[in-house]
């Protein structure tokens, strides 16, 4: 019987397999930022340990970085961020600290160097690692504990996850992003749905993704449970990472591409579990409750609790509107925000910024709205195109990159009951600062939002 | 790492389903550089409400926590496992976990344990009716006993071991180093380095 292509990359790593154990798992390359890592630094200095492979390794300044000039004002984030400087300079790795060309979020900086590529193993102690399974890599986040076993050993125990294909049937309509579509695929199968699972997405949508619009859907696997998140390499995996610092040229990249081309599900391969979803159907896709499971179509209502036959559900949703301080039955598109957020790595991608700018061209924002670029890279990219001019003259703030409103670790938060439409990936409560509500939307929306006030869509306008 | 056999403990009952880790640690807690002092941050938002759970007395030094479904979702902070630990939990019992929040827990000696959803609601009903009522949680047996109540719990015989022997995932690997080195050899030449 044929493979899966997690099965392809998963078997092509495994350094060791005993009955009733888990397998060992090579990891080709891993990625490392100042939250997650310093006690697994702490950990291979009192165990009188090395690393292994710091020439897979590499370190970015992303979660606790201001995204305005100067130095962190914050003593407790500026120890964290010189704690991994000083680790990245022990241990010799490879390390973009704030300022630097090359600086940016994790998961921005990956790709945009060609560092990630198609059947490779990557990991980060951050779950939006999945990110990098756009190219065909099984990524996935981990704990300090796993952070630091990968220091000490470029290998993980782990073992295989059970596979999941997404179906997605048909083309997206004109006006649907890849956000709205992995927005509606979790509120489909809930947060739980990929619990186990490493999930391929498939079908004829998927394949006319950018690899923006591919990184955008596998970024959010874990908002519905899965670790891992997987689309199978093309000529347009290929086309982006031609040229790119890290990626192979003449001889080599030619049978890169000859093995990269085998990385594809065979036609008899069976997955655990098969999901279908309609693209066809779709329309753009926001969250109205506390999770990133509870989304609706924007040209719909908050919907009531009593909506939900599961009890569990029911008195989540319940909670979610208190928070939220929604009612059940208002039209989504009345609900007034404060603050819009571009930016993450969600959709702080050149292509997400060059859709916000399209719609905020010789208009104006009548919200306080923050731009802010994946990377230095995507800055700068940004920059070329002229992509700031648009924004400022908007009156949206244009900013220096990191992970930003996506968590709050920075200055950049909302204050109590202040109510935010953003591109991030977590609608959690508190997430983008105490008290704060959060709706998910895509940058598109993100933009109409930020000219009305309401969530809007651009076809609004 | 903290081996783990058998605890008998009282329990909290969180009735909340989607436990993010967000909510169990809040961000602002993660730019600590230390191992130590998470316990102070465990649902910080959530105990500023009077009425939430553990602000209630009758609770206090309760062991194990009982959650609804989907506990430990979102963000691979390693820190809610060490929050819940410092604080005093040695078990999380719920009907469905986030992946990676359940295998930290098993990396540090915190047990997850899966019960079904109806097991879940008896043993909140439980110790609520009565918080001074105690449950075994028996990982040498694989069950868990709560007054008449004896349910088994799955957890595969690896991952167990390890606990109850208290293992360093990391000696246990390094023992394989030649097979790390064998592997690296034969990997495919256009693999990039960061150098």
């Amino acid at each position: 019987m044929g493979r899966t292509l997690a099965e392809k990359v998963w078997e092509q790593h495994v350094v060791r397999r005993a009955d009733g154990e888990p397998d060992l798992l090579y990891i080709d390359l891993h990625l490392i930022h100042e939250v997650t890592s310093p006690q697994a630094f702490d950990g291979l200095r009192m165990a009188g340990r090395t690393v292994r492979r710091p020439d897979l390794t590499i370190a970015t300044e992303d979660h606790n970085v201001p995204t305005v000039l100067g130095p962190i004002s914050d003593p407790v984030s500026r120890t964290q961020v010189e704690t991994l400087r000083k680790n990245a300079a022990e241990f010799g790795i490879r390390l973009h600290p704030m300022g630097d060309a090359g600086q940016g979020v994790v998961h921005i900086i990956g790709p945009q160097f060609g560092l990630t590529q198609p059947g490779m193993t990557i990991v980060c102690g951050d779950s939006h690692t999945s990110t990098h399974g756009a190219f065909g890599a099984i990524a996935f986040g981990i704990g300090t504990s796993e952070v630091e076993h990968v220091l000490a050993t470029q290998t993980l125990p782990a073992y295989r996850p059970k596979t999941m294909a997404i179906e997605v049937k048909g083309e997206l309509p004109v006006g649907v992003t890849a956000k709205d579509l992995i927005l509606a695929i979790i509120a489909k199968i809930g947060t739980g749905g990929g619990q186990g699972y490493i999930v391929e997405y498939r079908g004829e949508a998927v394949r006319k993704l950018s690899m923006e619009g591919r990184m955008t859907v596998c970024n959010m696997s874990i908002e519905a449970g899965a670790r891992a998140g997987m689309i199978a390499p093309d000529e347009t995996t290929f086309e982006y990472l031609r040229g790119r610092p890290h990626a192979p040229t003449g001889e080599a990249w030619d049978r890169a591409v000859e093995y990269w081309k085998t990385l594809r599900t065979d036609d008899d391969a069976e997955f655990d579990k098969v999901v279908e979803i309609d693209a066809t159907a779709l329309t753009p896709f926001v969250t109205w409750g506390t999770n990133p499971g509870q989304g609706a179509p924007l040209g719909s209502a908050v919907p009531s609790p009593e909506q939900f036959a599961d009890p569990v559900e029911r008195a989540a949703a319940e909670r979610a509107l208190e928070y939220m301080g929604l009612t059940a039955g208002t039209p989504l598109r009345d609900i007034q925000v404060d603050t819009v957020f571009v930016g993450s790595c969600t959709n702080g991608r050149i292509e997400d910024l060059r859709a916000a700018a399209e719609i905020l061209r010789g208009r104006t924002v009548v919200t306080r709205t923050l731009i802010v670029p994946g990377s230095m890279g995507v800055k700068k990219a940004a920059e070329e195109e002229g992509l700031h001019e648009v924004f400022k003259a908007a009156g949206a703030e244009w900013r220096e990159a990191g992970c930003s409103m996506c968590l709050g670790m920075n200055p950049d938060t909302l204050k109590p009951g202040e109510r935010s439409a953003s591109t991030s990936n977590r609608n959690f409560e508190g997430r983008q600062g105490k008290g704060g509500r959060t709706h998910l939307v895509s940058p598109q929306v993100a933009a109409a939002t930020a000219v009305t006030g309401r969530l809007t869509a651009p076809a609004e306008l | 790492m903290e081996a783990f056999t058998t605890h008998t403990g009282r329990a909290v009952p969180l009735r909340r389903s989607n436990v993010d880790t967000d909510q169990i640690i809040p961000a602002v807690w993660l730019k600590q550089v230390s191992r130590t002092g998470f316990e102070k941050g465990l649902f910080a938002a959530w105990r500023e409400d009077p009425s939430f759970v553990l602000n209630d007395p009758a609770y206090e030094g309760a062991t194990i926590l009982v959650s609804g479904p989907d506990f430990g979702t979102g963000s691979s902070r390693e820190h809610a496992v060490w929050a819940l630990q410092q604080y005093g939990f040695r078990v999380v019992i719920a009907s469905r976990f986030g992946d990676i929040f359940r295998n930290n827990s098993t990396k540090m000696g915190l047990l997850p344990v899966i019960l079904p959803e109806d097991v879940v609601k008896r043993l909140q009903d439980a110790a609520e009716a009565d918080p001074k009522s105690e449950i075994t949680v028996d990982l040498v047996e694989r069950q868990v006993c709560a007054g008449d109540l004896v349910v088994p719990f799955e957890i595969d015989d690896y991952t167990r071991w390890r606990l109850i022997e208290g293992l360093d995932d990391i000696g246990l690997t390094l023992r394989h180093a030649d097979a790390v080195e064998e592997y690296e050899n034969g990997r495919q030449p256009w693999l990039p380095t960061t150098v």
